[in-house]
């Protein structure tokens, strides 16, 4: 187990350090001065360079890098050159919204999913398993952003149970908080959940015709004491793996929906920072993402063996 | 969110209790929503509109300041007088004029923010307001004097921008999330990616608001603004960014439309130095190849005043030469032929993210392609758009809205984008920048619209709407917009 620990560490590292070069790259070589953002169309040429100077723009590409790098990893993110606040405050209050956010809408989803999957496996052909499985195709097809678009005119316009959007803020307690997240957390949920419901399925019906659950039925199990017992765990691999996809789906991918909610979320930070060429915030943020999304594949892997105590020694 | 979740379910009920009680009063807190956050708050060194939207006159004052209606009058100067030469300005400041942080506001603080903003190494993004100062001088504590290099017919109106604001010294460090002025506001609360909150400031000098607190809040997405008018859960928002739903909010009893104009004066630039738009016949070909109203329908759903030159259509000085560039696509392709052209030509459009370009651009490219001239799209961001075009001038065609009032000056600049370079006009810029007698500006004024109208340096299209949408007990909002600003002081609720 410590080995293969280790193991997937190394490569989380590795990923790690060809991701940080890989969006600085990137985000570096995109058209755009940050100073003339900023100044707008009369500034003067003095007034841009001494605005340049004091951003540290006049510093060659490579400086910048290795003082970005070395300053994350001192946990220094850097200033924001439109905001001048420091860019881990910045992330830091984003994520108050955010992290939350997917947080709610990846237990939204597994409440809706893992019932519905179980019930379509042990239903299977029939009619409670078609109506399901329909249900779910029309999850997956519906664009996210357009469901926001109907939630919000059916629950906040008409019916006005919510607000249109906007985010409370905790202060105002955690029941208001939830209460401006609901909305933006099913338009995220359900498209997730339709998919994951599909997986659960077909990951149970799998398992279902191994030999260790005739098995279990010949021992004298009904097939429903046979699917919770035997078959429910070993199905959990593929599922796991479609959940850690999805909560890093949710944390990095909720740009749209915090637009259409107008949430104070880290994907509407990119989005801004993006347009007005606030490189670094970009880049930590992606970075910071990045890091997200490897170490939850990490852990993911790591539950992988904890599941299936084959994978310790495979590798 | 600055704050940790401490507090638990029972102070978030109390608190909602609370707010429903305080909604049986009379109203005197407002929420407006605008697209675009602030970066910061210092309007002095920035361009972004957005700040002057939130702090102009709000937050800080200058020594003169714009009305609604666009007129320039006495802000924190009470009154001044000009030298018969016109070079000298005499300020008297208001008496008993405080700053947010209780220090007296007096000519010292005046001669410090001008100073700043016309430094070497300033940061302001118009410097080139306060190019013309030679000198401020402190005469006593509220005495202030200017002196200018040359006349200057524009100072008092200089003096009004955001730009020009008066700052305390000691709040520099920290201005751009602390600011420090002299107005009827004080900032609140700022929560970054979600609101600004300002309430009122109980040590002002002047008349008292009605309103104690104001919440801006910022909503890019247009259907998401559309949506948040329609749930109320903003009162006011001002540049509503969807013109195609204003017809639904005017047939609504809950809400009002406000119409105005603004200084945008929103023009397809025209590279001036780039073949074949160097030769005059082109341009000219261009500009009539062009229907304004199918634009302006098209793009705007209506909203927009159809211009023949660089001038706002409300300035008493503008002069109508829409009829110099009427839509006669027939005309246009015999000039194009005249020109050499006979089979058009192939050039680049670009459009900024705004919806009058890129609803606009598409339309002019159907309209160009009529006679002949064919226009690749491409669609930039802000920052594309300052590097390639604006900085790079490396662009055939591109439209865009010139929001700065007064702004016919930056034709006299041959390095300016769309590179017009007649040594006529920049004289005559001259003349009239050493101008103060009013009726001679005018004449002036107009005969600069006439130039570059009779040279079709660029295609004018049309004046930019101020669209705003209101629930409809608030009143006092400004329709027009002469400059960025949100007059909290103007505001109040009927009933």
């Amino acid at each position: 187990m410590l080995r293969y620990s280790l193991k997937r560490a190394l490569s989380l590292l590795i990923s790690l350090a060809v991701a940080s070069l890989v969006i600085f790259a990137v985000i570096e070589i995109a058209p755009g001065d940050p100073a003339s953002f900023m100044l707008g169309v009369n500034a003067q040429p003095d007034t841009l360079a001494a605005l340049r100077t004091e951003l540290g723009l006049d510093q060659s590409k490579a400086e910048r890098y290795v003082s970005w790098i070395t300053g994350m990893l001192r946990g220094d993110f850097g200033t924001s050159y439109t905001y001048r606040t420091p860019v881990s405050q910045m992330i830091a209050d984003r994520m108050w919204v955010s992290l939350p956010l997917a947080l709610y809408a990846l237990a939204l989803s597994t409440a809706i999913a893992f019932p519905a999957g179980i019930y379509a496996a042990s239903r299977r052909g029939k009619v409670g398993d078609l109506t399901v499985m329909s249900a779910t195709q029309l999850g997956v097809a519906i664009p996210n952003f357009w469901f926001a678009m109907m939630l919000v005119l059916v629950f906040a316009i008409n019916l006005r149970w919510f607000n249109a959007g906007g985010f409370s803020g905790w202060d105002k307690g955690l029941v208001a908080g939830l209460h401006s997240l609901t909305l933006p957390a099913i338009a995220l949920a359900l498209p997730q959940a339709a998919i994951l419901a599909r997986v659960m399925r077909s990951a149970l019906l799998d398992i279902l015709g191994e030999d260790f659950m005739r098995t279990a039925r010949a021992k004298g199990l009904s097939r429903r004491q046979a699917l919770w017992r035997h078959g429910l765990r070993n199905a959990l691999i593929p599922v796991l793996t479609i959940i850690g996809l999805q909560f890093s789906f949710l944390l990095a991918g909720s740009i749209i929906i915090e637009q259409v909610f107008y949430l104070p979320g880290l994907g509407r930070l990119v989005f801004q920072s993006i347009s007005s060429r606030d490189l670094i915030v970009v880049e930590s943020v992606v970075m910071l993402l990045v890091f997200a999304v490897i170490t939850v594949n990490f852990l993911v892997d790591l539950a992988y063996a904890a599941v299936d105590p084959r994978l310790r020694s495979r590798t | 969110m600055k704050r940790i979740v401490n507090r638990g379910l029972v102070s978030g009920l109390a608190l909602s209790a609370a707010l429903f009680a305080g909604a049986a009063w009379a109203k005197d807190d407002i929420t407006i929503a605008m697209q675009l956050e602030p970066p910061h708050l210092d309007p002095t060194s920035a361009a972004a509109q957005a700040i002057d939207s939130v702090v102009y006159v709000n937050i800080f004052e200058g020594l003169t300041r714009f009305m609604g209606d666009g007129s320039i009058v006495p802000a924190l100067a009470e009154s001044w007088e000009i030298s018969d030469d016109g070079t000298v300005y005499t300020f008297k400041l208001h008496e008993g004029v405080t700053f947010h942080d209780g220090s007296a506001m007096d000519a010292e603080d005046v001669k410090f923010s001008l100073d700043r903003a016309r430094a070497e190494d300033s940061a302001n993004a118009q410097k080139a307001l306060f190019a013309g100062i030679d000198s401020v001088d402190v005469v006593d504590p509220l005495t202030v004097k200017v002196t200018l290099k040359e006349p200057n017919g524009n100072f008092l109106f200089n003096m009004a921008w955001g730009d020009a604001v008066i700052v305390a010294p000691e709040s520099i460090e920290n201005i751009k999330t602390a600011p420090v002025g002299t107005g009827p506001y004080t900032l609140g609360e700022w929560v970054q990616g979600d609101k600004i909150v300002l309430n009122r400031n109980p040590g002002y000098w002047g008349a008292e608001p009605a309103l104690e607190q104001a919440t801006f809040k910022f909503i890019s997405d247009p259907t998401a603004a559309f949506a948040a008018m329609m749930a109320e859960d903003v009162d006011v928002f001002t540049g509503f960014p969807a013109p195609e739903n204003l017809p639904q909010f005017e047939a609504d009893p809950r809400f009002q439309v406000l119409v105005g104009s603004t200084e945008g004066e929103t023009i397809l630039s025209t590279n001036n130095k780039q073949p074949p738009f160097d030769n005059i016949k082109v341009r000219q070909a261009m500009a009539h190849a062009i229907d304004r109203q199918a634009i302006i329908d098209g793009a705007m759903f209506g909203y927009g005043t159809p211009i023949g030159t660089h001038f706002a259509p409300h300035n008493p000085a503008y002069v109508d030469l829409t009829g110099n560039s009427a839509y006669d696509p027939d005309k246009a392709k015999a000039l194009l032929a005249e020109a050499g052209f006979p089979d058009g030509f192939e050039t680049t459009l670009h459009l900024p993210p705004p919806s009058y370009a890129r609803r606009g651009g598409e339309i002019i490219a159907a309209q160009l392609a009529a006679v002949g001239i064919k226009a690749e799209i491409t669609n930039v961001e802000w920052a594309q758009w300052l590097e390639t075009v604006f900085k790079g001038k490396n662009f055939g065609l591109t439209i865009v809205s010139h929001t700065e009032p007064m702004d016919i000056g930056i034709y006299a600049r041959p390095d300016y984008y769309f590179q017009y370079d007649n040594p006529a006009f920049q004289e005559l810029m001259t003349t009239l920048n050493s101008t103060t007698d009013p009726d001679k500006r005018t004449e002036l004024m107009q005969q600069a619209q006439r130039m570059i109208s009779d040279d079709y340096v660029n295609g004018y299209l049309f004046q930019l709407a101020a669209l705003s949408v209101a629930k409809a007990g608030v009143q006092g909002l400004w329709a027009n917009a002469p400059t960025a600003a949100t007059d909290l002081s103007a505001i109040s609720w009927s009933e």
